[in-house]
């Protein structure tokens, strides 16, 4: 068993963006501060620290969970994906142009959460409705849009994502 | 290729900052972290209302990795005054009503700054906060603002003579007579509470001191780079060229960082005086301990009608809590209070304010500063009036308002610069029936009653709001097109998510007929614009709109001028196309803006251009002469569950005028995230205080914000009423969704539950107390039926 | 907001777990931290050893024993929203666990840690008193089975002694032909419910109430059975008018009061929030029952 002693710093490897990571934190480093200082991912962003905002939401083995309320030494055993992994080779994902086309974003302060919510969504509910859409959402503040164009946004993803797979 | 080729002032266009931020690469101040960042945390008072006997640091400087902690005592020593400055002075206040940068002696709401800690992390400066031993002696607390005028209260500061701060009247004709005389007079009582401002980044500063350059260098999240250069600056006895800000991507305002903090210049002095990079980025427990709020107003107030609902006079007092101090005047109150006519024509008007301290945290305006409670309180009186007389609500409304013929509408109200308030230009009442149509208001009554059939509750229910936007006294622009061919637009204005280098960028790209892409906007940063007011109040669009749209003119005036001599030819026959001047007739003479500036860079021995001056660019500090108002009228339909007291929003309707739309797209979303905001006030954000003024609600899972399950579809649509007082037509947008909001949802859930005759007059709306509103009713139809 | 420090074990198997917690006299277990985090975020909460049990693969698990459906302690509220097993033998279960929170929370969090947390109108606690569950509790060397009557002492206050871990959740499912309903009053989609009932309802061949569950959240310090309620429908016919005597039961126990949602509100919403879950129960049951009436 590991123990990882409360005044040391402590040197793990994390998977994150597909890649193994080499870091040093203490016990209580939160994943979120780990992503943010030692990995210089800052799009990962801290809204309460407290599991309400959603802000830090990144994905845990391909589902959404907040960073915040996750210690580094926890997130040893899985994949970790940010916002930083969505763009393909520097080019805005489908979803990312969505949310530029559709004016989805403002501040931008909550947008990298929401996007990881609803990568996952895409994956898991290729078929979601509007209300499904709200409900994931649902884990997410916004205060500058009022979550009309990001539920657009989705919308528009899911729909030209089935329309791309085609007919069954 | 013409000029039409670069009309971009009412295009949807993109915004250049989207893609940094999807890929989450937006640069927020908590993202920047030079070597040797020392960072902040505060010991921050327990007590509502304390002296502070003793402070032990001790303790947290044998901590490792703690660096210093900085009382009161010491940080004086930084600074040209410990207490912070009044921003805007004004002689209408008393002295000695500012907040200190750290509290010496006396504390006065829970959470008020008292020491700083610096460590080598936020973890580590928390662990050193909670090391500090601090003894205090509690006096007695003042934990509202009817408690703060009642003979037997305790004073709020000691400092202070008495809790009431100021005593203010606003009106106009003979309310007297009119109330006397009147056939019908109404009274009502409201409570109207708005929390705070909650934008999802919080409050922060990086301050760093860069002896090569001789400056203090601020990256902070702000709403006013200038002021806080310049209080920074006085502060710490520099000049203000030796402090520059520059503000990050700020993840939102709404007027919780429109106003200097303490914190901020505590921050700010330690990195002057320690020579290190000093780091504070403040959590949500911080925000909502200790940034500004809104809070609550008590109203009394009657409404004097005739018959036909034409409205006589209003009278009234209202009281405001203001919290324990005052750091920037008492705009809120005096908004409210202003706001209560609107878009009406009311004969005789007169509320008496009264501005009382708190042991609470201090109040600035939040997004609607004061306008939702001064328009809920007329929309109220009106439904109030409207059922009492009979009369259908929208008809009462259509009796009242101010027509679009009656343009420019000078209301008998004026402000305290002693110049009348002028409805510019508009039609409310075209809004009105557009809006109710698309609701099928006449169709309502039939839905209402076919889903009463079915045991359920739905109201309509519909309010006007309106607002003076593009305050001055001015705002900067500058634009300059560089011997490169690049064209930068600087601006004293802020972008808080608003896209206002985009829209700015527009404005712009279309006077000098380049594409829009071409324009690189720097908004809010100190060494690009001397000069600036920044982003609150919905003026920037109409202020920095204009000051950039005259400087794009006189660089193209310039432009002609330069081109004309160059070219040999008369101005006339010029046009601008394509980032040159060409000549009409024969497109291929042509000069390049970039060569026109690399002529007006000078070159040592030649002359310039005849007329032109040097330089390809020009700064105006245009300054409005009147307020331009926008105005909204939503119409929203909910559902009231009559056991728990559940509201559920089914449909919201807008229509809002903010006169030319630079960037609808952009537009919409303000319209969108102003309506949400205006639903939180509504249904569910509370800052809930106990009777020792300790806050209650300090998580976001206590105070509520608006999530998307709880909003329907926003169906917003526009009419563009320019605005006669600035170049473009513009009028503001940032807080005219909020405006209506509130009114409009009350009116629907008095609409929804009238079979239990409950009138709404306290915001937000609280499930149980309209459960309760039926549980009476409940019972008092048992017992009637039992008799 | 910064967790002050603490030891961090990481245990493999459910021994080395016990061990810490037998050694230390401050230690925590953390199962998914959607409850724990935010207090130690918040500095609510002082732990010197924190034991994560997130890789002890043994604590997990949704498994079928004789006719019961036993959940490894840290089963994740994901796993049992999407198990198939669940929906079918439990969907009184099914239903409930929808409303926990956000999937962003029920990525992480865990049946077992919300039944320690026992927050009063948790959904899980709430079910499992409907469900008469029964818990696993281990500590180094021994187990011992608990009633989930008997786990809750008070507001947020387990029989768990601090060297104990729970480790299982049994649960026994109700006949197919039996009908369950979940409603619950929040402020918002994934709020904690102010208040909430579960019905289960069994009808005997003639129609009448064999047996009936009726079980409130969020009403008394830990979720409570209306037995006087439970007791009325016992050997009755069903119809609306009976089960809104029955229900109103729910209003006469003495309810939690805070500055938000007073006693009276509570228990308005305990009588009429129960009339509808019976009701949606009844629905699932005998669809031609609720058609009928005045």
């Amino acid at each position: 068993m590991t123990k990882l002693d409360a005044a040391s710093r402590h040197d793990l490897t994390l998977h994150v963006n597909g890649r193994p990571q080499a870091v040093s934190v203490e016990p209580r480093t939160t994943l979120a501060d780990c992503l943010r200082q030692e990995l210089g991912l800052t799009g990962t962003h801290l809204g309460c620290e407290h599991g309400v905002c959603g802000a830090c939401t990144v994905l845990v083995d391909g589902v959404a969970a907040r960073s915040c309320l996750m210690l580094a030494a926890q997130a040893q055993r899985h994949q970790i994906e940010t916002v930083e992994s969505l763009a393909e080779g520097g080019q805005l994902n489908d979803l990312q142009q969505a949310f530029r086309e559709l004016h989805g974003l403002q501040c931008g302060f909550c947008t990298p959460g929401i996007l990881m919510t609803l990568t996952e969504l895409l994956k898991y509910s290729p078929e979601g409705s509007e209300q499904e859409v709200r409900v994931a959402l649902s884990g997410h503040i916004c205060r500058c849009t009022g979550y009309e164009n990001i539920v657009k946004a989705a919308l528009a993803t899911l729909a030209q994502r089935g329309a791309s797979h085609g007919p069954r | 290729m013409g000029h039409a080729d670069h009309a971009h002032i009412g295009q949807r266009v993109l915004r250049a900052e989207d893609e940094r931020l999807l890929k989450g690469e937006g640069r927020y101040v908590a993202d920047f972290e030079p070597a040797g960042t020392l960072h902040a945390a505060f010991v921050r008072s327990p007590y509502a209302h304390a002296l502070i006997k003793r402070i032990d640091a001790s303790a947290a400087l044998a901590m490792p990795g703690v660096k210093a902690v900085i009382d009161a005592a010491q940080m004086a020593g930084y600074l040209d005054n410990l207490r912070m400055p009044l921003g805007w002075p004004s002689k209408d206040l008393p002295p000695d009503i500012t907040p200190y940068v750290l509290t010496p002696s006396e504390v006065c709401f829970v959470g008020e700054p008292i020491v700083m800690v610096l460590g080598d992390s936020r973890y580590i400066a928390e662990d050193g906060a909670a090391a500090v031993e601090v003894d205090y002696e509690p006096l007695p607390v003042v934990a509202d603002a009817c408690a703060a005028v009642l003979p037997s209260a305790p004073k709020v500061r000691l400092e202070v003579p008495g809790n009431v701060l100021k005593e203010f009247s606003v009106g106009h004709g003979d309310c007297e007579a009119v109330l006397r005389d009147a056939p019908h007079v109404f009274r009502e009582k409201f409570v109207q509470h708005r929390g705070g401002a909650h934008p999802m980044e919080g409050r922060g500063l990086l301050a760093h001191y860069e002896p090569q350059h001789a400056t203090l260098m601020l990256w902070a999240s702000t709403q006013m780079p200038h002021e806080l250069q310049f209080t920074v600056a006085k502060a710490l006895g520099l000049q203000d060229s030796m402090v520059r800000v520059t503000a990050p991507d700020v993840g939102g305002g709404f007027g919780a960082k429109f106003v200097i903090y303490p914190e901020e210049i505590a921050v700010a002095a330690a990195a002057y005086h320690c020579r290190q990079p000093v780091k504070w980025v403040e959590d949500r427990m911080e925000h909502f301990l200790a940034a500004i709020q809104e809070r609550d107003q008590f109203w009394e107030v009657e409404i004097a009608c005739a018959a036909d609902g034409k409205v006589l006079g209003i009278r009234g007092s209202m009281l405001h809590d203001q919290g324990a101090y005052t750091p920037q005047g008492i705009n809120c109150a005096y908004n409210a209070a202003t706001a209560v006519t609107g878009p009406y024509s009311v004969p005789a008007f007169q509320l008496d304010v009264k501005v009382v301290q708190t042991n609470k945290p201090y109040v600035i305006p939040v997004r609607g500063a004061g306008y939702p409670q001064g328009t809920f309180v007329m929309e109220r009186l009106l439904d109030r009036a409207a059922r009492e007389l009979g009369i259908d609500r929208a008809l009462i409304r259509e009796r009242n308002l101010v027509r679009k013929e009656q343009m420019p509408y000078t209301k008998p109200l004026k402000a305290r610069s002693g110049r009348h308030l002028v409805l510019d230009s508009g039609d409310y009442l075209g809004a009105q029936q557009a809006v109710l149509q698309a609701v099928d208001y006449s169709g309502f009554r039939q839905r209402q009653q076919a889903a009463l059939a079915q045991g359920r509750y739905i109201g309509l229910g519909f309010a006007h709001g309106v607002k003076g936007t593009g305050r001055g006294p001015f705002e900067s622009g500058s634009v300059r097109v560089s011997a490169n061919g690049r064209i930068t637009v600087a601006t004293g204005a802020m972008a808080m998510g608003q896209g206002l280098n985009t829209a700015m960028a527009q404005i712009a790209a279309q006077a000098l007929a380049v594409p829009v892409q071409d324009v690189h906007v720097i908004s809010g940063d100190t060494a690009h614009i001397s000069m600036g007011i920044g982003g609150f109040a919905s003026r920037q669009t109409v202020t920095a709109g204009s000051s950039v749209h005259l400087a794009a003119l006189e660089v193209a005036a310039k432009i002609r001028r330069a081109g004309a001599h160059m070219l040999q030819v008369p101005e006339s026959e010029l046009q601008l196309a394509g980032g040159a001047v060409v000549l009409t007739a024969d497109p291929s003479r042509r000069v390049n803006y970039a060569d026109i500036a690399r002529i007006l860079r000078g070159i040592p021995g030649y002359d310039l251009p005849p007329g032109v001056g040097a330089g390809l660019e020009a700064v105006v500090h245009w300054e409005p002469t009147d307020m331009a108002y926008v105005h909204g009228f939503h119409a929203c339909e909910v559902e009231v569950d009559p056991v728990t007291g559940g509201v559920t929003l089914l449909r919201y309707v807008a229509m809002h005028d903010s006169g030319t739309l630079i960037n609808p797209m952009i537009c919409e979303g303000q319209v969108h995230g102003g309506i949400v905001h205006g639903i939180g006030n509504a249904l569910f954000e509370y800052m809930r205080y106990d009777e020792q003024a300790q806050p209650q609600s300090v998580t976001l899972a206590d105070y509520l914000m608006t999530t998307a399950t709880e909003v329907p579809r926003l169906e917003v649509m526009f009419t563009q009423s320019p605005a006669p007082s600035n170049p473009l037509g513009v009028k503001g947008i940032g807080e005219a969704g909020t405006i209506p909001v509130t009114s409009a949802i009350a009116s629907a859930i008095d609409d929804a539950l009238s079979d239990f005759k409950v009138r709404v007059t306290q915001i937000p709306v609280d499930p149980v107390w309209l459960a309760g509103q039926v549980a009476d009713a409940e019972r008092q139809a048992l017992g009637q039926a039992n008799t | 907001m910064k967790p002050a420090p603490f030891h961090l074990h990481l245990p493999s198997t459910l021994d080395e777990a016990l061990a810490v917690l037998a050694s230390s006299s401050n230690a925590r277990a953390i199962a998914g931290g959607q409850s724990l985090m935010p207090m130690l975020n918040l500095r609510l909460a002082g732990v010197d050893d924190l034991v994560d049990l997130n890789g002890i693969a043994q604590l997990t698990g949704i498994e079928l024993d004789g006719e019961d459906i036993v959940f490894g302690a840290m089963t994740r509220q994901r796993e049992i929203e999407r198990s198939a097993l669940v929906a079918q033998k439990l969907p009184l279960l099914s239903e409930a666990v929808s409303y926990i929170g956000h999937c962003q929370t029920r990525s992480r969090g865990t049946i077992g840690g919300s039944l320690c947390h026992l927050d009063p109108s948790a959904e899980l606690p709430t079910v499992a008193m409907a469900m008469d569950g029964e818990l696993t509790i281990s500590r180094q060397g021994s187990q011992r089975q608990v009633p989930m009557r008997d786990f809750g002492l008070g507001l947020l206050s387990t029989c768990l002694q601090p060297e104990e871990l729970l480790t299982a959740v049994r649960l026994k499912p109700w006949p197919a032909h039996s009908g369950h309903g979940f409603v619950e009053y929040g402020r918002r989609h994934g709020d904690f419910a102010v208040v909430s009932a579960a019905a289960l309802v069994e009808l005997a061949p003639d129609g009448t109430v064999h047996r009936s569950s009726l079980t409130l959240g969020g009403v008394a310090h830990v979720p409570c059975r209306v037995s006087a309620a439970e007791q009325m429908l016992q050997g009755r016919r069903p119809e609306p008018e009976a089960i809104k005597k029955a229900c109103a039961q729910a209003a006469e126990i003495p309810a939690l009061t805070d500055p938000a949602y007073p006693q009276w509100y509570r228990q308005r919403l305990a009588a009429r929030l129960l009339e509808r879950a019976v009701l949606r129960a009844l629905d699932r049951v005998t669809p031609a029952l609720t058609k009928t009436g005045p």
